[in-house]
């Protein structure tokens, strides 16, 4: 590891490059583009939760002047069900029904056909003349509904124990014999819990702009978390091989996970490819709330035994998670890292997916990871109450250090999760005085983190200033922190280093912006390719002097003699090296491809205040302090930001956030008027500390900051609620009629009568 | 697809001409924070959209012959915060427009929207049933006024007849020791609609209560003027047992609908926290009155 210190831009707030463009409206979102012959898509959605489309007639449709194509899953390839095509994280055999109804409509909001016209009225128009045959089927929305014996099934082909099922799968993860543990255990706690789906909430809806040649060449402006990712899927589901595919990133107003997969882009491409016109799509928020995301809901089981002295000997935790209609749920976050943060000799975490009549599951920071801690780090906080112990010292007596071997798998090498206790149990936060009817709660969180496959170009321009393309789209602050990692590097201003994300001809593959990947990976490959710079920079020195490579030394944007030794020489500044360049052996670049690894998993604990009005059950936070293992914080205001993102999403779905369903099994709250995020005024100033415990396995010590910060909220929140009012909470969210209901309780509301 | 006529004329006279010529196809539009929403969800499709903001009338703050205040219809909440003495005389009204949407909707929406709009919810609806105030029509056969809690009809409906439009609330003049409160209930802090909406005004003399109204707003299919909880408060001196009583009539008033806003208990419940809440806001004003 090189961890320099003294950086002159490693650590510095620097102005992002995309601020101006933001605010003053010259950023181009999806929705921004526009093209000559543009028309606009529109796609017809099931008005049913489950219903078998018996058949689907379109003539009407396309009888209608300015229509000028109209497609159906016909016209979608066709993974059959027997076969699992993967793609990342997805499985193309469900992509292909989800994108557009093959068999069945699994949801109210599937597509069921989509048309292609001169307006977007034409099409809406058309849309309704659309004649679709349904056998209406009975459907299932909750987990115990779709689990019970009698439950409509989903699909036929999919069987759990031998039995046709909604259970789409199971995944454990084990370390030890939890029979044995608990058997050593002298207080156990277990209890169950629930949370709602939550939506990841992105301000910007699906967009997509998609022109198709009449040589099939493709070139496809959306909003995504993955340029490569839109390329691929969209090859695979429109049969249009990827070389013809030029996949461009717009600027993307959020994606929180939900824009790591495809809705609208196989879509407008196969009615661009069939009208001969480039097709414009952009998705309602009604078509957002009710098609797209959201995390799971889930249902779960903790079971935590420990000793009188505080010490774990064993865990246990069953999740429930559902997945949507189509296989998926993010069953892996909540297995893997729910006691991820504990020295725990005995563990079993056993998840199940569950099918129903809802919008597909997609990911969401931290993807199932803070429905898993919600539950764990609830029961945590009823042991230490009942071992009548600190709750952030049970933590420090069971926290997991370097060389903890995770139940799922790996042991861990140095990590911060100690310091981020101790630093929870130093700052003043945790000791201030509490107001009547306040409470406080702490919680903790695991992510894994990811690294995986990045490419980067560093491109030297001739008047000496620095290019940078790299291939993900930025939604967490890359481009500025790229901006000043390569800026330390060749010791210049940041000023003189523009960072771009590429497109899909113009960057290597890099896989998609999610996992807290992005920055870990793609300053890898941006260092290594800036190194190559400052070798070839050196080498051109050398050779004007007339000396060995090895006795020059790159310092402060210049090439200078290595030593008094190596020759008295003036510097040889980038600029001067850059004009040089026709010269002394042509233009000054390098790229590199790697399938970066080491990327280390981040933890966070945080401290939550919360005032409680008691006769109205409303719970405000009113102070907030995330402390999370950072590694090294390469931009600490962009870091900070993405704390705070976290926590105020993580309240979101702790206070107020839920799809509330209608006795028809619709989605009856698809906007953000009644999907209640919080707004401004709900929030504190939230609190961050930033502990820095370098990841030894990258050039800068990054870990992934984006995805840990929503994992502990829920049962902070949680926690906080019950030290405030002696009452736990066992289901989010944690809403005024619900809280109001368990104050006033059985006993309190007969006395009161 | 279907035509669109903008009128924005005036004079009253033409705007009922055009308004009534339209029939059920003619929508009004003062801020248009409510109608531009629905016309953009496909919820109403008008075919002509009568302006009213360039009446002087129903853009007009003035004050009445008798000390009261006469408020156009299409008064922009914003515009009325900044009024000298509107907000003196009613705070309690003024506060419950101030609430319709975000500081930005402020600028255009007004109180004559929000209640032709016929939400049980509207935020100043309470606080104008509360305050007394008078609506006054105007239509084919000419002008007609109406008690603000006679106008809503039940969600989205109104009792306008056919051509009749909104032009004006006249409020009465203020007794010593008058004012009013309006609080809602909202599971945030702003962006939100009310699961419960309460307006209070009261009269106090010497501590005790001598005149009150009570407005209450989501909790049935229309706003409801609550005479049991104002005659509660009538001649107490807002003691405990009288906001009880106070409260427990609000509460009893209730018919509220289990909806993705509230429930039936949790609506019947906070109906009566905020009736004492509201009362004590109401009567701290008043005594500085």
């Amino acid at each position: 590891m090189n961890v320099v210190t003294n950086n002159k831009w490693i650590g510095e707030r620097t102005i992002r490059p995309d601020g101006a463009d933001k605010v003053t409206g010259r950023a181009a979102f999806a929705a921004d583009t526009n093209m000559p012959g543009m028309i606009w898509g529109k796609v017809l959605r099931s008005p049913h939760p489950h219903a078998r489309i018996k058949s689907i007639d379109t003539s009407k449709a396309e009888a209608l002047p300015g229509v000028k194509a109209v497609v159906s899953a016909r016209d979608v390839v066709d993974f059959p069900v027997d076969k699992s095509v993967m793609l990342g994280i997805q499985d193309m055999r469900w992509m292909c029904r989800n994108v557009m109804a093959r068999e069945k409509a699994l949801f109210p909001g599937h597509p069921i056909a989509a048309v292609a016209a001169t307006t977007e009225a034409i099409a809406a128009k058309a849309c309704e003349l659309i004649e679709v045959e349904y056998e209406v089927l009975p459907w299932v929305i909750e987990i115990d509904d779709a689990i019970a014996p009698d439950a409509p099934i989903l699909h036929d082909f999919m069987k759990f124990e031998g039995k046709p099922s909604n259970i789409g799968g199971r995944l454990e993860v084990k370390k030890g014999d939890v029979a044995e543990g608990f058997a050593q255990a002298e207080v156990i706690v277990e209890r169950s819990f629930t949370t709602r789906p939550v939506h990841q909430g992105y301000i910007e809806p699906h967009a997509c702009l998609v022109s198709v040649g009449a040589d099939n060449k493709t070139t496809i402006w959306s909003s995504s978390q993955g340029q490569f990712m839109v390329r691929a899927m969209t090859a695979y589901l429109t049969g249009i091989p990827q070389s013809d595919i030029r996949a461009i990133p717009a600027e993307i107003g959020g994606g929180f996970g939900g824009k790591t997969i495809v809705y609208l882009e196989p879509l407008a491409t196969l009615l661009a490819k069939k009208s001969g016109r480039p097709v414009k799509m952009v998705m309602t928020r009604e078509e957002v709330m009710r098609a797209t995301g959201p995390t799971s809901g889930s249902k779960s089981t903790v079971k935590i035994g420990a000793k009188k002295d505080g010490t774990i000997v064993a865990a246990q935790g069953t999740f429930y998670l559902q997945a949507g209609a189509l296989p998926g749920s993010p069953n892996r976050g909540a297995v893997g890292c729910s006691f991820s943060p504990y020295d725990i000799p005995h563990v079993l975490a056993v998840g199940f997916d569950v099918l129903s009549n809802r919008s597909k599951v997609a990911a969401y920071r931290a993807p199932g990871a803070p429905i898993g801690a919600y539950a764990v780090e609830c029961v945590l906080d009823e042991l230490a109450e009942a071992l009548k112990m600190d709750p952030l010292d049970l933590r420090l007596k069971n926290a997991a250090r370097q060389g903890t071997k995770a139940a799922f798998g790996p042991v861990f090498p140095r990590i911060g999760y100690v310091e981020t206790l101790q630093a929870a149990k130093s700052h003043p936060h945790y000791s201030a005085p509490l107001g009547k009817l306040q409470g406080r709660g702490v919680a903790s969180g695991f992510w894994f983190n990811a690294g995986g496959e990045s490419s980067a170009q560093v491109n030297i321009t001739e008047d000496g200033n620095v290019v940078v393309t790299t291939g993900h789209p930025d939604v967490g602050g890359s481009r500025a922190a790229i901006a000043n990692i390569c800026a330390e590097l060749l010791g210049i201003d940041y000023k003189r280093v523009s960072v771009l994300i590429g497109d899909t001809a113009t960057i290597g593959f890099s896989n998609l912006t999610g996992g807290s990947r992005v920055l870990f990976a793609s300053a890898i490959v941006v260092t290594q390719s800036t190194d190559k710079i400052i070798a070839t920079l050196k080498e051109r020195a050398a050779k004007i002097w007339d000396i060995d490579p090895e006795a020059v030394k790159w310092e402060n944007g210049a090439a200078h003699p290595a030593s008094p030794n190596a020759g008295q020489f003036e510097p040889l500044t980038l600029a001067e090296l850059a004009a040089k360049a026709p010269s002394m052996g042509g233009p000054i670049g390098a790229g590199v491809q790697l399938n970066t690894e080491g990327a280390e998993g981040g933890f966070g604990t945080h401290i939550c205040d919360v005032e409680v009005d008691p006769e109205l059950g409303i719970v405000r936070v009113i102070r907030y302090t995330a402390v999370q293992d950072v590694g090294r914080a390469i931009h600490p205001g962009y870091v900070e930001g993405q704390i705070q993102g976290g926590v105020a999403q993580g309240i979101g779905w702790a206070l107020n956030e839920e799809y509330i369903y209608n006795k028809s099994g619709k989605v009856d709250n698809p906007g953000f008027l009644d999907y209640r995020m919080p707004v401004c005024s709900d929030l504190p100033m939230l609190d961050t500390v930033m502990v820095e415990v370098p990841n030894p396995k990258h050039p800068q010590g990054v870990k992934g900051v984006g995805e840990v910060p929503l994992v502990p909220v829920m049962a902070a929140v949680a926690n906080a609620i019950h030290n405030a009012l002696g009452k736990r909470f066992y289901s989010l969210p944690m809403s005024p009629p619900v809280v109001l209901e368990v104050i006033e309780g059985p006993e309190t509301r007969q006395a009161a009568e | 697809m279907t035509e669109l006529r903008y009128l924005a004329p005036a004079t009253l006279d033409e705007a009922v001409k055009a308004f009534a010529s339209a029939g059920s196809a003619g929508r009004i539009l003062a801020g248009g924070t409510d109608l531009l929403v629905q016309m953009r969800s496909g919820a109403v499709k008008p075919g002509v959209i009568v302006d009213i903001k360039k009446i002087t009338e129903m853009t007009a703050i003035e004050p009445t012959a008798d000390g009261g205040f006469r408020i156009g219809a299409a008064v922009p909440g914003a515009v009325l915060a900044e009024h000298p003495h509107f907000g003196k005389a009613w705070p309690g009204l003024l506060e419950a427009i101030n609430l319709i949407g975000s500081t930005q909707v402020q600028g255009r929406a007004s109180a004559g929207g929000n209640l032709c709009n016929g939400s049980p919810a509207g935020d100043s609806v309470p606080a104008l049933v509360a305050a007394g105030a008078i609506a006054t029509l105007q239509g084919p056969n000419g002008r007609r006024e109406m008690k603000v809690e006679d106008v809503p009809a039940g969600p989205g409906r109104t009792n306008l007849l056919p051509g009749e439009i909104l032009v004006s609330f006249t409020l009465p003049p203020r007794p010593k020791g008058s004012s009013d409160a309006y609080l809602r209930m909202i599971p945030r802090t702003e962006m939100d609609i009310a699961v419960v909406g309460v307006g209070v005004n009261l009269t106090l003399k010497d501590g005790v209560c001598t005149a009150a109204r009570v407005g209450l707003g989501a909790v049935a299919p229309t706003v409801l003027l609550v005479e049991a909880a104002a005659k509660a408060l009538i001649g107490s001196k807002l003691d405990d047992a009288a906001l009880k009583a106070a409260a427990s009539a609000c509460s009893a008033a209730c018919r509220p609908i289990d909806d993705k806003r509230g429930t039936i208990v949790y609506r019947t419940r906070v109906a009566g926290v905020l009736l004492k809440r509201t009362a004590l806001i109401a009567a701290r004003r008043a005594a500085g009155n």
